[in-house]
């Protein structure tokens, strides 16, 4: 961490040296970071072999199911992500970083945005990966040039929000071991959604009840919609209608954890 | 096999179900890991069913026959996070001083991995009859099919086991869970062989665990096929990985 964080520097600069870190931690330490890069791809390879005639099933709305299964393998990242932010914040509450941290003069909120700018980062080079792959493979995305943009705004947003998520764990918890213990919860928010088939061709309806109260269904559905229909106002205004929600709602309660958790240190 | 060697073993069983049962902390993700499967594909999937081709009479046992193998195979890998916890801890090198054959260890855990199975597969089975599934086979084929359920059981502990005896570490559990979750993905999970298409056709034809797979379909369907070659492969399997696991247990034993 640069000298000028230690003398009370602006914010923009406090903000530089934990993003600095948090990205160069993210490039020291391939093996946190490339399993939640690698296995999305393999679960979207398996999917689309595997159920690749479900796009016989009448009414499902392309030809291509890598076209429909893709969108998934986005928002599989970003959930994926949540544990890299929680385990490195955890990880440096349980070295003691945190608590000497605490007493330097570096604001809360430079801290968070420093952590979820790498998480950002990360994000965006996911998703230039899955696109490649995705184009690679014979996917379409009807939206053109403008969607691919779009589909970098949503991730970010998805990424900060469920990043914000991981923050409040490792804050609540101090333990990267709790942050790990997620993993199921959010396993279970990713299969009980729209991932594999779209909500009106799940023909059991306890199951579709649960993949239309996930809010995760939405998310999947705003970018899958910019690979099959191109612009679908519904599904973006209730994809980004629901990650801004996330991200705002879980950035405030971080920021209100991480003042109690400064307290404490 | 001696009296000391299998009072070892099941000293070792003991302890190992004791410390499962006495900790929910291990044992209830284990049992709810499949159940969670299963309703994700079961229920999530059930259209696939109807696709041209398919021609199995029932989805969620087409299903059920996959997660069987699954949670047969996790209960083994389970296991093998238990041997690398008891090495890391220094339990493992005690164990070795009190056992004359430290085959006697691998057995015993073994044996509780065998004793875990059975409750996962009533619950795991339970379930499935709740939510409707039809069960075409009859009591000889359903024998074979949990048989080869349990030999999958059997080869995931020794590949495991050979994983914790080399690096006694829990650190190793990814490489312990990865390759069985990646070779039962590998295999038919969502429909039969005929229909994969693009690169996993092949893989999965190659795939040990797509015999595996598909004589436990056939067996819960009451039309056996493939069942002999699915034997052979998984005695094959469980033949390599012993060596596996003995070689592991020697490299345990010179580290001390």
């Amino acid at each position: 961490m640069s000298s000028a964080v230690a003398t009370g520097s602006p914010l923009p600069i406090q903000v530089g040296a934990m993003a600095g870190r948090s990205i160069v931690r993210l490039i020291r330490q391939p093996a946190a970071v490339i399993p939640s890069v690698i296995f999305p791809l393999f679960l979207l390879a398996v999917n689309t072999g595997g159920l690749n005639t479900a796009t016989d099933i009448p009414g499902f709305p392309t030809d291509s199911y890598i076209t429909f299964a893709l969108g998934f393998t986005f928002i599989q990242a970003a959930i994926f992500s949540t544990m890299n932010a929680g385990q490195a914040l955890a990880q440096d509450i349980e070295n003691g970083f945190f608590s000497r941290l605490v007493l330097t003069p570096m604001r809360p909120s430079a801290l968070m945005a420093g952590q979820l700018t790498g998480l950002v980062l990360l994000g965006q080079m996911q998703a230039l990966l899955y696109l490649a792959v995705g184009f690679a493979t014979g996917a379409n995305f009807s939206a053109g040039i403008g969607g691919i943009l779009v589909l970098f705004v949503l991730v970010s947003i998805i990424s900060v929000g469920f990043g914000g998520i991981g923050l409040i764990m490792a804050l609540r918890t101090g333990s990267g071991e709790a942050v790990q213990g997620m993993f199921p919860l959010m396993f279970v928010l990713l299969f009980f959604s729209s991932m594999a088939l779209p909500r009106d061709l799940i023909e059991q309806d306890w199951f579709r009840f649960l993949a239309t109260i996930n809010p995760v269904s939405y998310l999947i559905e705003a970018i899958r919609s910019l690979m099959v229909t191109g612009w679908d106002g519904e599904a973006l205004a209730l994809g980004f209608g629901i990650a801004i929600a996330l991200a705002v709602a879980s950035i405030a309660i971080a920021a209100f954890t991480l003042r109690g958790r400064m307290l404490k240190s | 096999m001696n009296s000391p060697y299998l009072s070892s073993a099941l000293g070792i069983t003991w302890r190992y179900l004791h410390n499962l049962y006495t900790r929910p902390a291990l044992f209830i993700p284990s049992l709810l890991f499949p159940l969670f499967f299963l309703a994700a594909f079961a229920g999530g999937l059930s259209a696939v069913g109807d696709t041209p081709g398919f021609g199995y009479y029932d989805f969620t046992a087409f299903q059920f026959s996959f997660i069987l193998l699954q949670a047969s195979s996790l209960a083994g890998v389970f296991a093998g996070f238990s041997i690398a916890g008891d090495f890391e801890q220094g339990m493992g090198r005690r164990m070795m001083l009190a056992t004359r054959r430290r085959s006697a260890i691998v057995l015993g855990y073994g044996i509780g991995a065998a004793a875990r199975l059975g409750v996962t597969w009533v619950v795991v089975t339970g379930v499935a009859l709740l939510g409707g599934m039809q069960v075409a086979g009859s009591g000889v084929d359903l024998a074979g099919m949990y048989s080869l359920a349990l030999l999958s059981n059997v080869a995931a502990l020794l590949f495991s086991a050979g994983i914790a005896l080399r690096f006694r570490s829990l650190q190793a559990g990814p490489l312990m869970q990865m390759p069985v979750f990646i070779m039962l993905f590998l295999a038919p999970v969502y429909v039969p062989q005929s229909l994969l298409t693009g690169w996993i056709e092949p893989v999965a034809s190659v795939n040990p665990v797509t015999a595996l797979l598909d004589a436990t379909r056939s067996l819960m369907a009451g039309d056996p096929t493939g069942v002999l070659t699915a034997y052979a492969v998984a005695f094959g399997m469980i033949a390599v990985l012993a060596v596996w696991a003995m070689t592991g247990m020697r490299s345990a034993e010179t580290a001390g």
